[in-house]
């Protein structure tokens, strides 16, 4: 059977590099991209970083309209699916059936909010672009912020902020941020970044409420605390976006569940993304990321494996995400569910040293590597995970890591002296 | 075939490294290296990998003529 018709629900990064792989595999028939938002396919990675900390003009999309229109993608952005059919195998959109051979979900995850407070003004997530565009103008008017929640988006917004000279207080409800994403070791190295800068954090504090008439004035906490704000941006994580998938028959447990080629157990359906939770065989664990690299690789696999699903191939990654702060680049390859946590390079109690790297253990396995301004080291280390690599072989490279840093900073003074 | 690196995008997040570490890799400064630029037919699949893995879409294939 050759698949005619493909759809893609949702128009970020994993629907376009979707359609894309389409094309590229060869698919010749109708393809429809549908997304709930009316822009064209953007990049969220710098809508908390650089496109929030700097003033450029033009949002960063992937691709121009022209540039779609020459793959011959029907667009219809701005219509979110509001249901789908997989006996007669349509796409709803409100009343309209879009019919589909092969279909690729990618329709993410949407921010979490507090509940309480949609109906205040300077209020909000940070996941869009207009979400993006509205806090950089608040922002530049130099509004009081609160940021809620530690997590990355929040520390990138409180980073982004203080670059624009506007003071911010973060509030974490827990008592060390990023226990979850980094462990607590270096959750709480990472946090320190935020004193080290002049920003002020506090940890193991709720918000009791968030208060205003009409635009919000104060943030409220657990203790009695009063903060004024003008602006709040929380950012308190994210939920896979499958409401719309009720009753279609798919499985949802913490987003959709997919095997190892990301197929959903439903004829022709496939998912990919911050929706996916698939099975990494690389890891050998069930998975769901929200990261930029498994929503554009997944994409791309997932498209490939609709189109040609007796010969579909499994998705394995080792997970990769990074994440920037005041000048500091963050970035994390693996898993941070480990046995033992081992700092094998810098020291965070040290305000001189300004890299870290730390090692994840699992059994016998590196299972995860976490660098702060580790950039030359990182990716070595996502070459050894992906090969399977010992604890005992993991170590052996940092101390041939360190070993060689110190030479060639040997080797530069006696430069420098000479 | 050349591969191309656009320094005015790329951010030497390294993941083009992970993929192709012959072609690619990052310095202490956070600088992208490019350890060579011509490509075999051999080598392709894993050049086009770390291609399409560029968050930043800093590199490319360039034909040559």
């Amino acid at each position: 059977v050759t698949v005619s018709r493909v759809v893609v629900v949702g128009a970020s990064l994993a629907g376009l590099r979707a359609v894309e792989a389409a094309r590229k595999a060869g698919h010749e028939g109708p393809i429809t991209l549908i997304g709930a938002e009316p822009h064209l396919p953007y990049d969220r990675p710098p809508l908390s970083k650089a496109f929030l900390a700097e003033d450029a003009d033009e949002p960063p999309h992937f691709r121009t309209e022209g540039d779609l229109r020459a793959l011959d993608v029907e667009l219809r952005l701005g219509t979110p699916a509001t249901g789908l059919d997989t006996t007669r195998q349509v796409v709803l959109i409100g009343s309209e059936e879009v019919p589909y051979d092969a279909l690729v979900i990618a329709t993410g995850a949407d921010a979490r909010h507090l509940p309480g407070t949609e109906e205040l003004d300077g209020v909000f997530a940070l996941r869009t672009l207009d979400d993006s565009l509205a806090v950089r103008s608040a922002l530049d008017a130099g509004a009081r912020t609160v940021v809620i929640g530690a997590g990355f988006i929040g520390s990138e917004v409180a980073s982004s902020a203080a670059k624009r000279g506007v003071d911010v207080t973060i509030i974490e409800a827990l008592p060390t941020p990023l226990v979850r994403a980094t462990g607590t070791q270096m959750g709480a190295a990472i946090a320190s970044l935020h004193s080290r800068n002049g920003t002020s954090l506090r940890c193991g504090v709720g918000v009791a409420s968030v208060e205003g008439s009409g635009r919000v004035e104060r943030v409220v906490l657990t203790d009695g605390t009063i903060i004024p704000a003008d602006l709040v941006v929380v950012g308190v994580g994210v939920a896979p976006n499958v409401a719309w998938l009720e009753g279609s028959g798919i499985t949802v447990d913490n987003g959709i569940v997919c095997d190892e080629t990301l197929w959903t157990g439903v004829p022709g359906v496939y998912a990919a993304g911050d929706v996916a939770s698939w099975h990494n065989p690389t890891l050998d664990l069930r998975q769901r990321m929200e990261n930029w690299t498994a929503a554009a690789e997944q994409g791309a696999a997932a498209a490939r494996n609709a189109l040609d699903p007796a010969n579909a191939r499994p998705y394995g990654t080792v997970p990769y995400f990074w994440s920037d702060w005041y000048d500091v680049r963050i970035q994390f390859v693996g898993e941070p569910g480990a046995d033992e946590v081992l700092l094998v390079d810098g020291d965070p109690s040290d305000p001189d040293s300004t890299r870290w790297i730390a090692l994840y253990r699992k059994g016998e396995r590196l299972i995860g590597v976490l660098t702060v301004q580790g950039q030359a080291e990182i990716m070595k280390y996502r070459g050894l995970i992906m090969k399977g690599a010992s604890w005992e072989d993991a170590i052996a490279h940092a101390d041939k890591r360190r070993a060689l840093a110190a030479d060639k900073a040997a080797a530069n003074k006696m430069a420098s002296a000479g | 075939m050349k591969v191309e690196v656009d320094y005015d995008k790329c951010t030497g997040l390294g993941i083009c490294e992970s993929l192709a570490p012959d072609f690619f890799e990052v310095d202490d400064n956070g600088d992208l290296i490019l350890l060579k630029a011509d490509v075999t037919d051999a080598e392709l699949g894993e050049v086009e990998e770390a291609i399409n893995g560029c968050p930043t879409e800093a590199l490319r294939l360039h034909r040559d003529s």
